[in-house]
């Protein structure tokens, strides 16, 4: 009798916290969390700070298509990068989540995109919150490209061995340009319309086969339902098919041409 | 043409002064007149004598004295000679101040990418995203403009002939940028040895930011010059 009191004066959360430790333990223990984090996984049981887990966080799992084991002390120091690359990734990464989110909701049809997008303001859960941030992490997108390349010109960053790098980066920024442009024209509003037909107006002027490339684009003479398609696809479809394709050489490239530049 | 390093240099010449007859003039002496004899040095023989006895008693083979070092399972390893790595093969990895990219990498790539989602998600709450009136090919708004990062070309085009404003001169500056590498010769980044690139890319990036900021801020109706304090931004900006 009076153990068993002794026993319940144990509190609570006490039991919670032991409760928790143990199943935390048998889930760490188990094969089928042995089989997803490779040895020196920070979240293996008895991950300890050493010099060899360190090096294998990186080298035992999927980042390592990414970052090397280690890099140049001054690689890492904001104030050099601005981790303006790096963002724009992360930027392209969240539109990619939140434009198949929209997909859901949206429709390329004269008829029916303006008022799938109205609707998803007012109709679907977080729906204009969603559409907020595509459209602002968008503009980020472009700005922190435009900065990232000006930040490696005034490094001299492009000088060789990076010379190629260069080449893919600008191909990256226009890529850029042409995805919020085509992003552009989705909504099917007074906005979207005229500001394409400003822009495509320009395209024209191209000599020799500017109309052909306009008429290719557009569909026709002018903006219609066709373009709509078309862009629709080239957003959401071929041109981020060519972006991840360019940015897998661009990551791969800097680290081939010896990591990032510098430092100065 | 790699250069040679000097230690295979100057290997080679013994080398060769080794085959015509003549005795290479040695300049490692001492550590070479170690490793040459088949000599065990005494204090290492004796050490061995008493350490690895039963390893000498039992195998046949070690007619000479088993050597030092005896492992703890009575295996014996001898140490025939060290090569240095730079005598052989030319390392070109040397030792650089190095940290590992985790913790030191990620967790600067995750803070930033914490803080542009939190950044990204306040905006986001606070400020929608333009929605005007249905799309309609009949009513032009007034002014017509194009996204932002256009701007410039679109500013460019109420002051030369589409021809130059929208091709030539778009066209000669994409050009230029992407063979930026190629056309800058000069092989140092240090700032000061690149007044002239640098100066020449803000004069550039400055040409476009001026623009840009022309173009969204100060064109009202009709894309005529305008103070956005007079109008207000209304009707004349949208993102």
């Amino acid at each position: 009798m009076a153990n068993s009191i002794e026993k319940s004066k144990q509190s609570l959360p006490e039991k919670l916290q032991q409760g928790a430790t143990a199943a935390a333990d048998w889930m760490q223990d188990s094969q089928f969390w042995t089989s997803v984090f490779r040895p020196g996984s920070i979240f293996r049981k008895g991950y300890t700070d050493s010099p060899r887990n360190r090096s294998y966080v990186i080298m035992n799992s999927v980042l390592y298509h990414l970052h090397p084991v280690k890099v140049k002390r001054h690689a890492v120091k904001v104030s050099y990068t601005l981790c303006l690359g790096g963002l724009s990734f992360f930027l392209f990464i969240l539109l990619t989540v939140t434009g198949i989110f929209l997909m859901f909701f949206y429709r390329p049809t004269a008829a029916a995109a303006w008022s799938d997008i109205e609707s998803l303001h007012t109709q679907v859960s977080f729906g204009l919150l969603v559409r907020n941030l595509h459209r602002w992490t968008a503009h980020l997108m472009v700005l922190s490209v435009f900065l990232h390349m000006a930040r490696v010109f005034y490094h001299g960053a492009y000088k060789a061995p990076r010379e190629f790098n260069w080449v893919v980066g600008v191909m990256l920024l226009k890529l850029t340009l042409l995805l919020s442009f085509t992003g552009y024209l989705l909504p099917w509003d007074q906005l979207s319309l005229w500001a394409v037909t400003v822009g495509t107006n320009m395209m024209g002027f191209t000599p020799v086969f500017g109309d052909q490339v306009r008429f290719v684009l557009l569909g026709g003479k002018q903006i219609g339902a066709e373009t709509l398609l078309r862009w629709y696809v080239l957003h959401v479809l071929m041109l981020p098919f060519v972006l991840v394709i360019f940015l897998a050489i661009h990551f791969w490239r800097v680290r081939k041409d010896g990591g990032i530049s510098g430092p100065l | 043409m790699t250069e040679i390093p000097e230690h295979l240099l100057k290997r080679s010449q013994e080398a060769k002064a080794k085959a015509d007859g003549d005795p290479a003039p040695s300049t490692d002496a001492g550590g070479s007149s170690d490793d040459d004899g088949e000599t065990i040095p005494r204090s290492l023989l004796e050490q061995s004598q008493q350490g690895g006895a039963p390893a000498a008693a039992g195998g046949g083979v070690a007619t000479i004295a088993p050597p030092a070092m005896a492992g703890p399972s009575g295996n014996t390893h001898r140490l025939l000679t060290v090569v240095k790595s730079g005598s052989i093969q030319d390392v070109k990895a040397t030792p650089g101040d190095k940290v590992h990219v985790w913790p030191h990498l990620l967790a600067a790539e995750f803070t930033a990418a914490l803080f542009i989602t939190a950044f990204a998600l306040v905006f986001s709450l606070f400020i929608n995203a333009p929605l005007l009136e249905l799309a309609n090919h009949n009513a032009t708004p007034n002014p017509s403009k194009a996204p932002w990062y256009f701007l410039g070309l679109q500013e460019l085009l109420t002051m030369f002939d589409p021809m130059i404003a929208g091709v030539t001169i778009p066209g000669i500056v994409l050009v230029l940028l992407g063979f930026a590498p190629y056309i800058d010769r000069n092989p140092s980044n240090a700032p000061e040895d690149r007044k002239f690139a640098i100066s020449i890319q803000t004069i550039h990036l400055m040409f476009w930011a001026v623009l840009v900021i022309i173009g969204s801020f100060f064109r009202g109706q009709g894309f005529n010059f305008t103070y956005p304090w007079d109008t207000g931004l209304h009707g004349i900006f949208h993102l």
